[in-house]
C-alpha cells in the first residue's frame, strides 16, 4: 500500500511492546527503531515527542502518535480489520475502564511491590493483590479479556501478564500465582503462549538482567532520596 | 431516540463531573443529577462504582460508566452526529486524546498543589502549571476552540478547571490571565455557551469551597 509505518521503542519497554503487538495483530508491516532511552535520546525522538520525550512513538506516513493507549486506539481506527475493541459503545467504555485500571493501579503497584524497601513492601503487596483480584474479576470466566481472542485490554495487560511475571521471578515474589489468582494466572499463560504475542516479547534471558539492574537503580535512588 | 434513563452521580465542585455535564448538555441528553455527599457515599454510588467508589458515575439505562474521559467518549459515541466532540479522522482523534490525557495527568494535580502547599513547593507547582497552560495555548493556536470552530473533546476536558482558576490565583498569588491571556480568552469564549456556563459553578463558590477545605484539612 506504500505506507510508511515506524515504531520508535525500547526493547524492554512494556509500553512500546503494546504498539508492536497491536501492529502485528493487524498484520501491518513496520520498521522498528530502538531508542537509547537511558542514554542518548535521538533527535528524531525529541522531534516526534517534544512534550514527553518518551517511547513508544508511532510514525505513520510522517505523522507521529504518542502515548501507548492513544497509539492503540489510533491503530484500531486506522486498520479496521482484526478489531480488538468491541463495537458497542458500552462494551468499549468497559474495556477502556479496565485499561485505565491496569495502567493507573495494577501495573504501578505491582512494580512498586517489586522494588519497595522491606518496611513498605507488605502494604504495597497487599494493595497490589487487591488490584489483581479486581482485575481477575474482569476476566469473568473468559479466556482473554477480549473474549475468545486477544483484545485491547489483553494487549495492555501484557505489562502485568509478562513483564511483571518476569520481575517477580527475579525478586522471588509469587504475587501472580496459580493458587492465589487461578484465572489471571491461566490468562497470563494462554496469552504468553500465543505465537503472535511471543514474536515480539523481549526474551526472558535478556529481560531478567535488565530488570534486575532497573530494580537496583530504583532501590538506590529511593535510598538516596 | 426514546426516553432513556440517564442518571449522573456527581459532586458540584468536581471538574471531572463538570466534563460530563457539558457533554450531556452538548448532546441535549436529559438526565437526573444526583449530588453525592463524599463523606457519606450513597449505596447507589458504591454499587455503581465498586472499584473506585468515586464520582462522576454516569448510569445509562441502569448500566454504569465510570471515569470522566471514558464517559465523555461514551456520550460522544452514542450520539455521534449531534455536536460531535471527537473528530472523525483517526490522527486528529489521536491528537485530541493526547491532549485530553495531558490535561488529566497534569492540571488537576498541579492545581491541587497550588492551594495545598506553600513556599518552594507552591512556586514549583505554579511554574509547572503555567508551563502546561502555555503548551495548551500552543495547541489551541489561532483556533476558536481546541475542537476548531466548535467545542470539542479537549475543550470539554479542560474548561471545567476554569471554574477553579480564581481559587488557584488567590491561593497562589498570581494572575493566570497575565501569563496565559490566550487561554483565558478561550475559556471566556467557552463560557459564552450555555452548555458550559450552566455546567460550571461560579468561581467565587469554588474559592469559598477551597477556603472551607483548607480549614477542614488544617492547611494555612
Amino acid at each position: 500500500m506504500g505506507e510508511e509505518v515506524k515504531v520508535f521503542g525500547y526493547w524492554a519497554s512494556p509500553y512500546s511492546y503494546r504498539a508492536e503487538l497491536a501492529l502485528k495483530l493487524k498484520g501491518v508491516s513496520y520498521e522498528y527503531i530502538n531508542e537509547d532511552i537511558f542514554g542518548n535520546k535521538s533527535d528524531l525522538l525529541l522531534k516526534y515527542n517534544p512534550v514527553h520525550k518518551k517511547v513508544p512513538i508511532l510514525l505513520h506516513n510522517g505523522k507521529s502518535i504518542v502515548e501507548s493507549v492513544v497509539i492503540l486506539e489510533y491503530i484500531e481506527e486506522t486498520w479496521k480489520h482484526n478489531l480488538y475493541l468491541p463495537q458497542d459503545p458500552y462494551d468499549k467504555a468497559t474495556a477502556r475502564f479496565w485499561i485505565k485500571f491496569i495502567d493507573e493501579k495494577c501495573f504501578p503497584t505491582l512494580w512498586l511491590a517489586a522494588w519497595s524497601p522491606e518496611n513498605e513492601r507488605e502494604k504495597v503487596t497487599n494493595e497490589a493483590c487487591e488490584y489483581m483480584k479486581t482485575l481477575e474479576s474482569a476476566l469473568n470466566g473468559k479466556k482473554f479479556f477480549g473474549g475468545e481472542t486477544i483484545g485491547m485490554v489483553d494487549i495492555v495487560a501484557s505489562s502485568v501478564g509478562y513483564f511483571i511475571r518476569v520481575t517477580q521471578e527475579i525478586m522471588g515474589l509469587n504475587l501472580l500465582s496459580a493458587d492465589k489468582f487461578p484465572q489471571l494466572f491461566q490468562w497470563s499463560e494462554d496469552f504468553a503462549n500465543c505465537s503472535i504475542v511471543k514474536e515480539s516479547l523481549p526474551p526472558r534471558d535478556k529481560l531478567l538482567p535488565f530488570v534486575k539492574g532497573l530494580i537496583a537503580k530504583y532501590q538506590q535512588d529511593n535510598a538516596k532520596a | 431516540m426514546g426516553d432513556e434513563d440517564v442518571v449522573l452521580l456527581d459532586f458540584w465542585p468536581s471538574p471531572f463531573g463538570m466534563r460530563v455535564r457539558i457533554a450531556l448538555a452538548e448532546k441535549e441528553i436529559k438526565y437526573e443529577y444526583k449530588e453525592e455527599d463524599l463523606r457519606n457515599k450513597s449505596d447507589l454510588l458504591l454499587k455503581m462504582n465498586p472499584v473506585h467508589k468515586k464520582i462522576p458515575v454516569l448510569i445509562y439505562n441502569g448500566k454504569p460508566v465510570c471515569e470522566s474521559l471514558i464517559q465523555v467518549q461514551y456520550i460522544d459515541e452514542i450520539l455521534p452526529h449531534k455536536s460531535p466532540l471527537l473528530p472523525t479522522d483517526p490522527y486528529q482523534r489521536a491528537i485530541a486524546r493526547f491532549w485530553g490525557d495531558f490535561v488529566d495527568n497534569k492540571i488537576y494535580d498541579l492545581g491541587r498543589k497550588l492551594w495545598t502547599t506553600k513556599g518552594e513547593e507552591q512556586e514549583a507547582a505554579k511554574k509547572e502549571f503555567i508551563e502546561c497552560l502555555k503548551l495548551l495555548e500552543g495547541e489551541l493556536g489561532n483556533k476558536a476552540y481546541f475542537g476548531g470552530e466548535n467545542l470539542g473533546y479537549v475543550d470539554v476536558v479542560l474548561v471545567p478547571f476554569y471554574s477553579w482558576f480564581y481559587a488557584y490565583e488567590k491561593c497562589g498569588n498570581f494572575s493566570i490571565e497575565t501569563e496565559c491571556p490566550k487561554l483565558i480568552a478561550w475559556a471566556k469564549r467557552c463560557m459564552e455557551k450555555d452548555t458550559v456556563s450552566k455546567s460550571l459553578p461560579d468561581q467565587d463558590k469554588i474559592y469559598d469551597f477551597v477556603l472551607h477545605l483548607k480549614k477542614v484539612f488544617g492547611i494555612e
